[in-house]
């Protein structure tokens, strides 16, 4: 492959086109919305929104195909992979994108900004996500992370004319490219220690006992680091709670979920294929990472005062406990499958039950222009409906049973318990205990909202129930549908979230 | 009739409760009335189901389980739903079938403030599911999904319709029950990875709690044994609660609405202790004979420390709150000698407690109703203006103390004696000890019980009440309300082998296996 770059000749790679269809669906679909930009102009703005959601769920129809087929395919040399952990991220994405357009649909529509445009960057961040998620070479996942993360650094800025916004937007642009010259900093040692950018071929050069050490382990920490920030770990989160608050609402959404998401995927890859031989190195880092996430996210969530800066701090915990499975993620081939399981397990009910949370602060929001924590006092007495929804998201976050988080946060225990090493028990005590943290702060929201009396003199009406648009109103139900069926069946989230990237290795 | 009990007899009575919930969802809740009745409609169809069980359990063979119901639930973690019904389940189920549609009545026409039923009677009846799963529950999962149901329901109960302090004590009882739970799933983590099947020393990976006692821990070395029962011993110790995890109890009752409080002293604290005769106590036998001593002696602390308690309480409340205390802490030290002489008595302990205590309750709101306060100095004289409602609070002051040919004997007695001999393994002279520092708590229950009657019924109703035309005597929802636990006291005083015998069998035969 070297040679070829070398010589500057072109060969065409042999292109599995089933394989790679969701994305040109994708892409379609984006491009189409351009040419309804420019030959409908204004007259476009009616349909933008049902095209982009149209878009995204068309592209589960070659997702279903792909999986009815059950084959793992492999196209561009390998660097490309499809198999049930790539199909199942890819649904999660597709499915949180098409959540995140519901909750847009109002906001954007109302709010008189760009709405076309919006959503052609909406669909191409979830084509950069997609392609992560099948991305097995270090160039394909940087491409895939430029391409979520260009049009994400847009959309928080959305709304132009607030100062905060403008805020959001730079801060995540200025810290998401320093992340990437990170990155790219640790690819470039990793690529100079394998001679390739091929992860099993990395995984190969890197295990053994003649790779050198130094450059190895500075290649690993740096390239974790970097998707650090897009996880937002701690201490790589600082970029976070001003992003959230500043952007629009249904933006902050898909940053917390999908994209934080589209960062778990990569950093899965790389483990799991990339780095599985030197556990000696990223166990530990991970280990680190995972706790300090988890205590640092959840001891700063309990100041907060703003919903969306609190569901940040939250996030840094969230992004903690799924870091926590690989650090142990080394010790056996069991165990690699049983952390792997975990991590795609929390990630698909962590949507679920984030998406609706945010949903809640949209329609909340509609009403109160605010998203303070003291605006949400006494919400059970004129909006009951809202407030039980409210309740159940955040308590499937804290994971009480028989809400969905119960499973994720059991699944991640699970494999911190299955070696059985000092570590990785100490690790699942930690989560225990970050679990009562946590369980604080989203208490005492749900204490605001149903104990308080509802705000007076606030400016806003507290009498009668606030009623969400039919779109908002969707998403809350398809959402908190999902929330209560992966908690009370976690069958139906388990058995597709039962993947494995190991096996597939030699050796 | 049967065949229809082993298939669906233990599903429809705990999952009745909530239907009935999910149906109230969809009324709006101006419609106070059809809230109550459905209410009381969902929580009778589920005593229906369960009386047709306990007339149908076959008591001969009360140390197996009955009516089992297993299918497939989470096969990713080889998790199954198992429900099944034995000696030791059945009793505390049938207190919760009863207890449930009584507060249910009593709410009739005491909906506590801030008022809105449909929410009230909706979180009731999710209690009543996740307290029956809990008790029929034979997978650790699945007994971890019901034990951690009844939590969101009662933080609202006590949130919402609580007392000033309603906030503050709400948040506490969430918070230190999540704790203890949280250690207790890692505990049952690790008898999944660590139980094997000594026939063939494989792995045995599972969560089915019929099969984790029957290997009774085996190949768990005791050290891990001991780690392992640690994290149980917290998770289940704050449910009961034992000293030193008791501190949310006092706050909790004292805020809570009168039926939050009854349903938390008669069924709520009931789910730790069964857990320990359940599960810590079978499937760690190594574990369990390490820390009985300790168990033994935080359980006569809380005897002690919970009657000294109770006599420096001005608050009538949070006297009965003290008492529990006191009372769970005898139970304690029943399952703390590891014999089944001492289990039985601890589950009859439970029982009895419920009954008692639950009813003690019952009076203290309807003493708040009357009288707007608690204190007991301000309080005097209800036999003279509420006889029957005096004789009542005697009758129960008399059953809590223990008095012989009343429910309250049969918890506390036993469990002393059985302190005398505890299994074999365990120090005698240690638990000789404990048996008489438990003695003094009972005269210490004397005393303070004696007290709060003396202070509370004798003696000339205060000045500021004795023209007050709210203090009436017991009305005809009161009667409904309590008529069925007085007549529990009595007769589980008179005929104690109603319990006994059905969970004799069943101890005996989960003790068996340890051996």
């Amino acid at each position: 492959m070297l040679g070829s770059v070398l010589t500057l000749a072109f060969e065409r790679p042999a292109i599995d086109w089933h394989a790679i269809a969701p994305e040109l669906t994708l892409l379609g679909f984006g491009a189409l919305l351009t040419l309804v930009d420019i030959l409908w102009l204004e007259r476009g703005r009616a349909v933008v929104s049902a095209l982009a959601s149209f878009g995204l769920l068309a592209s589960m129809v070659p997702l279903l195909t792909l999986a009815w087929d059950g084959a793992d395919r492999s196209t561009f040399w390998g660097a490309y992979v499809v198999d049930d952990y790539s199909l199942v991220m890819k649904a999660v994405f597709l499915l949180a994108g098409y959540v995140v357009v519901l909750l847009s649909t109002n906001y954007i529509a109302e709010g008189d900004y760009w709405e076309n445009e919006y959503y052609q960057m909406l669909l191409s961040a979830v084509l950069g996500m997609v392609v992560m998620a099948s991305a097995r070479d270090l160039v394909t996942i940087f491409v895939a992370l430029e391409l979520l993360s260009i049009p994400a650094y847009l959309m928080a800025t959305w709304r132009k004319r607030d100062l905060r916004s403008n805020e959001a937007g730079l801060k995540y642009y200025l810290m998401g490219v320093f992340a990437s010259a990170v990155l790219l900093y640790g690819m470039s040692l990793l690529y100079g220690a394998a001679g390739s950018t091929m992860l099993t071929d990395i995984d190969a050069a890197i295990s053994g006992d003649g790779a050198p050490l130094a450059v190895v382990t500075l290649g690993v920490i740096f390239v974790v680091v970097g998707f650090g920030f897009k996880v937002s770990a701690f201490p790589f989160h600082t970029w976070a709670p001003d992003t959230y608050e500043g952007a629009p609402t249904p933006v902050t959404a898909f940053l917390s979920v999908a994209s934080k998401a589209a960062g778990f995927v990569a950093l899965l890859s790389l483990v799991f294929v990339g780095f599985w031989g030197r556990a000696d190195v990223y166990q530990p880092l991970m280990w680190a990472l995972a706790a300090a996430s988890m205590f640092g996210g959840n001891l700063m969530a309990l100041r907060q005062t703003n919903l969306v800066r609190l569901l940040a701090y939250s996030g840094v915990a969230q992004a903690g406990y799924m870091l926590a499975p690989l650090a142990v993620a080394g010790e056996s081939l069991a165990t690699a499958d049983d952390a792997l399981s975990s991590v795609v397990t929390y990630l698909a009910i962590y949507a679920a039950m984030n998406l609706g949370a945010f949903a809640v602060v949209i329609a909340v929001a509609r009403r109160t222009a605010s998203a303070e924590i003291d605006t949400y006092k006494g919400l059970f007495r004129y909006s009951p409906g809202l407030a039980v929804a409210m309740t159940i998201f955040l308590m499937a976050l804290a994971g009480i049973p028989p809400l969905g988080g119960w499973f994720a946060k059991f699944e991640i225990v699970l494999a911190l318990i299955s070696p059985g090493t000092p570590w990785g028990v100490a690790l699942g005590v930690i989560v225990a205990i970050n679990s009562v943290i946590a369980l604080y702060y989203y208490a005492r929201i749900a204490s605001h909202m149903w104990v308080e009396a509802p705000p007076v003199d606030e400016g806003f009406d507290t009498t009668t129930p606030i009623k969400p648009p039919t779109s908002v109103s969707a998403a809350l139900i398809l959402t908190g549908a999902a929330t209560l069926a992966f908690g009370i069946l976690p069958q139906w989230v388990g058995h597709f979230t039962e993947v494995t990237l190991i096996t597939a290795l030699p050796g | 009739m049967t065949d229809f009990l082993n298939d669906w007899g233990l599903v429809l009575v705990t999952f009745l409760p909530l239907v009935g919930a999910l149906v109230m969802l969809a009324i709006p809740a101006a419609e106070e009335k059809a809230h109550k009745q459905l209410a009381l409609l969902a929580s009778l169809a589920s005593l229906v189901v369960g009386v047709l069980l306990v007339a149908d359990f076959d008591y001969g063979a009360a140390g197996t389980l009955q009516y089992g119901v297993d299918k497939p639930w989470i096969d990713v973690i080889n998790s199954r739903f198992i429900l099944g019904l034995d000696g030791i389940s059945l009793p505390l189920m049938a207190l919760t079938l009863v207890v449930v549609p009584l507060c249910v009545i009593y709410s009739w026409d005491h909906i506590p403030e801030p008022g809105n039923p449909k929410a009230f009677f909706i979180l009731m009846l999710i209690l009543e599911t996740g307290m029956v799963g809990t008790f029929v529950a034979q997978d650790l999962i699945l007994f971890f999904v019901f034990f951690e149901v009844v939590l969101l329901p009662m933080f609202f109960m006590i949130a919402v319709w609580g007392g000033e302090n309603r906030r503050y004590a709400s948040i506490k009882f969430f918070l230190f029950t999540l704790f203890g739970s949280a250690l207790m799933l890692l505990s049952f983590l690790a008898l999944f990875f660590l139980s094997t099947d000594p026939a063939t020393g494989e792995s045995l990976r599972t969560f089915d709690m019929r099969a984790l006692s029957d290997v009774a821990g085996a190949g768990i070395l005791g050290a891990t044994q001991t780690w392992i029962f640690a994290g149980m011993f917290i998770g289940f110790g704050v449910k009961v609660p034992m000293f030193p995890f008791h501190t949310w109890l006092p706050d909790a009752h004292t805020e809570a609405p009168t039926v939050g409080s009854v349903i938390l002293a008669a069924i709520l604290l009931k789910l730790g202790t069964y857990g320990f005769v359940r599960i810590a106590v079978p499937m760690l036998p190594d574990g369990a004979e390490t820390w009985a001593p300790w168990i033994g002696l935080l359980a006569v602390i809380g005897i002690i420390y919970g009657a000294l308690g109770c006599l420096a309480q001005t608050d009538m409340k949070r006297l009965i709150a003290f008492s529990s205390v006191a009372h769970m802490g005898f139970v304690m030290l029943g399952i703390a000698t590891l014999t089944d002489f001492g289990i039985n008595a601890a589950i009859f302990g439970m029982v009895a407690h419920g009954i008692i205590t639950g009813m003690l309750f019952f009076l203290a709101g309807s003493v708040k109703e009357r009288y707007h306060t608690l204190e007991i100095r301000r309080l005097g004289g209800m036999l003279v203006q509420a006889p029957r409602m005096g004789w009542i609070l005697g009758f129960c002051s008399m059953a809590s103390l223990g008095l012989p040919g009343l429910a309250g004997f049969w918890g506390e007695f036993p469990a002393i004696l059985s302190a005398y001999s505890p299994a074999e393994g365990l120090p005698v002279e240690t638990f000789r000890t404990y048996m008489v520092v438990a003695a003094v708590g009972t005269v210490l229950a004397a005393g303070y019980l004696l007290w709060l009657l003396q202070r509370t019924a004798m003696g000339a109703p205060r000045e500021e009440f004795v023209d007050s035309d709210e203090i009436v005597d017991v009305t005809r929802t009161e009667w409904i309300a309590w008529a069925p636990l007085l007549v529990g006291i009595l007769l589980f005083g008179l005929v104690p082998g109603l319990i006994f015998d059905v969970t004799d069998p069943a101890v005996v035969g989960l003790l068996a296996n340890g051996g």
